[in-house]
């Protein structure tokens, strides 16, 4: 009897002592692996350039998630040379890293070289413009839908319908870039049901405002009653903005890009009329969230292929918030 | 019948032909307004054309004139973002092309260097300084306070473009440059034979060194009209192939690249074809990669036809082209 009363005390004093190690807390069992995945690795970053907007937001986003996970990454700058571009993926996929982030500048030119990295087990993430060949994942905008919803948005202003003279007019960036490419097949896609509608010039301006003003200059005055032009992206619609206001002429100007507070500054000013955004900052956390699962499921790269659209706001100057715009951590 | 028509005159001849082509065949060209819009869109073309002529009649070549155009500005406008008085940024974007187009001059004239070579490597030392000490985004927007600045890109005076105005200021403050100053005339000789013009007693190097100042002011003239036309600066441009433009607009015009030879005239002509061209070409809707083929190939008939017109010669043979 004397026995049992004695298990019985000691088994509550273990119990009491089991206890009292929960007080101090347990660790969490995925703490561990989850920065084990992380030790050591590096992501290389391949832009078409550094040094506007949507590269440096992107650098931005994934250096200050990665770097504290004690990810090593690095920047290899093209600066707009596919070929410069080409050479350092080439280099990369020697040197190895884990993961590779890249930028397309068109959908052909590192279609192979992508496949090759894959291949040499890297992991391979591309950002906004993709290439002809898929990869680990895409994060971006969906193109053909947002030319469409562009092309929607061109007939809701436009349309003879609605009081407009029908007549509208593109600029595109670099024709094989897959932002003008796959967003011109949205628009023709949407215009094709729509035979009121009149696309009465489609031209590419490099991503150059200059170009863009002159083509836009020609076509305002080529058709007076032109009522709305759509823009591939911001920086070089401010080209056609200016042909515009020096035509004097009441003309819908939708535009596009990441989202930077300068964008936004033009919305308010009257430079467009309209942009499409899509969130840099939100963009770069998808890559990094991307990038994170990929080392830490450690699955053969190039044996699963994940495509992230990003969500699209369209931000008028009635409609605008603060805080739907970001802006670049240094500027200058 | 001995018909020999220059360079020059071919040109010009082609030029008349598109234009009546076009204004035949489509609706709206032969208008004041689209007229003064053509040659508003090619007049940045048309002033850094005169840079380059001057270079080219001195027998040289300025490759580094974009980009000295493009980082002079930028340079200017970033440090107005970081508030410098405009007017003070400006200046100071202005005095860095001006040191520039010394350093060109001295390492041509002096040290000798090939100006092809010389310029080659300026314009990419110039881009990567600028990109690299001087500021960080490769476009650089005008502050919105720059109304007297943006006036030179925007403005209207008479119902004619600024910009317009500003091509033929360049233009004839080139002209009575080459015509009928000293400067002027010494260029001219130093371009025809720099060895001669030396013995004639003409200061030939400093002569050298004076005009890539002259053509890198003229840049910078060029980049503030560019700015201020489109409210930003794109320094990508210092990569692109526009340098070549700018000098098919010379070569085309008629200005020997063996130097001595041809003015301004050439220029304005040799603008007006590739202005012509470019705006027939989008009023057609002419896809931007087709444009380049018609360009090219009235670009290479344009030389051909000089070529059969006017043979080399046992002169040309000697000096050789670059």
């Amino acid at each position: 009897m004397r026995f049992l009363k004695t298990l019985i005390l000691a088994s509550a004093f273990a119990a009491s002592a089991g206890t009292s190690t929960l007080a101090a807390g347990i660790d969490d069992p995925t703490r561990a692996p989850y920065y084990d995945a992380f030790k050591g690795k590096t992501v290389a970053y391949v832009p078409v350039a550094m040094g506007f907007d949507l590269t440096e937001g992107w650098a931005d986003g994934l250096r200050s998630t990665l770097e504290p996970l004690g990810i090593k990454f690095e920047i290899r700058d093209p600066n707009w040379s596919t070929s410069v571009g080409a050479q350092a993926i080439t280099s990369l996929i020697t040197e190895k890293p884990d993961v590779l982030v890249v930028h397309n500048p068109d959908v052909q030119s590192y279609a192979r070289l992508l496949k090759k990295a894959e291949a040499a087990g890297i992991y391979v993430v591309q950002v906004n413009m993709r290439s002809s060949y898929s990869t680990d994942a895409f994060i971006g905008a969906d193109y053909v839908t947002m030319g469409g919803q562009i092309a929607q948005r061109l007939i809701d202003q436009c349309s003879p319908d609605n009081g407009g003279s029908g007549k509208i007019a593109v600029i595109q960036g670099v024709l094989t870039a897959a932002a003008s490419a796959y967003q011109m097949k949205g628009i023709l896609d949407v215009l094709e049901s729509h035979p009121e509608m009149n696309l009465v010039s489609n031209q590419a301006a490099d991503w150059d405002a200059t170009k863009a003003k002159n083509i836009a200059a020609t076509v305002l005055q080529q058709h007076p009653d032109i009522c709305g032009f759509a823009g591939f992206w911001d920086v070089m619609d401010i080209g056609t903005s200016a042909a515009i206001k020096e035509s004097g002429k009441d003309v819908y100007l939708i535009s596009q890009g990441g989202g930077e507070q300068t964008a936004c500054d033009g919305l308010t000013k009257g430079t467009y009329s309209e942009l499409v955004v899509y969130n840099v900052p939100g963009q770069a956390r998808d890559m990094a969230n991307v990038i994170k699962q990929l080392l830490q499921n450690g699955n053969a790269p190039g044996s699963t292929k994940t495509t992230l659209f990003t969500p699209l706001d369209f931000l008028t100057k009635e409609n605008m918030k603060p805080g739907d715009c970001w802006s670049l951590p240094s500027n200058g | 019948m001995n018909l020999r028509l220059s360079q020059e005159q071919i040109v010009f001849g082609l030029a008349v032909m598109l234009c009546i082509g076009f204004a035949i065949a489509l609706d709206g060209f032969l208008t004041t307004h689209n007229i003064l819009n053509l040659v508003r869109s090619v007049s940045i073309l048309g002033i850094l054309g005169v840079a380059m002529g001057l270079v080219v009649i001195g027998r040289g070549i300025d490759l580094s004139l974009v980009a000295v155009m493009a980082i002079s500005v930028a340079w200017s406008l970033q440090l107005a973002a970081s508030g410098m008085p405009l007017l003070y940024a400006l200046a100071l974007g202005f005095l860095f092309s001006l040191v520039v187009g010394l350093i060109n001059g001295f390492l041509i004239a002096y040290v000798e260097i090939p100006p092809i070579f010389a310029t080659l490597a300026m314009g990419t030392l110039v881009y990567g300084f600028g990109r690299y000490f001087l500021f960080n985004l490769d476009v650089l927007y005008v502050p919105d306070d720059a109304e007297y600045m943006i006036w030179f890109g925007q403005g209207v005076l008479f119902g004619i473009p600024v910009p317009i105005f500003l091509f033929a200021a360049v233009c004839f403050g080139a002209y009575i440059f080459l015509r009928y100053t000293r400067y002027g005339r010494y260029l001219r000789a130093v371009g025809d034979n720099q060895l001669a013009a030396r013995i004639t007693g003409i200061p030939a190097r400093p002569i050298v060194v004076m005009q890539y100042m002259l053509s890198s002011q003229i840049g910078f003239i060029a980049g503030i009209i560019t700015a201020a036309s489109v409210l930003s600066m794109n320094t990508r441009i210092a990569n692109s192939t526009f340098i070549y433009d700018v000098i098919l607009v010379v070569v085309l015009g008629g200005i020997g690249l063996s130097g001595g030879r041809g003015g301004i005239r050439n220029v304005i002509v040799g603008t007006l074809l590739i202005g012509i061209l470019l705006n027939g070409m989008t009023i057609m809707d002419i896809q931007y990669t087709v444009q380049n083929v018609i360009k090219g190939v009235i670009l290479l008939s344009a030389i051909v036809i000089d070529t059969i017109l006017n043979p080399r010669d046992e002169q040309t043979a000697q000096q050789g082209d670059i």
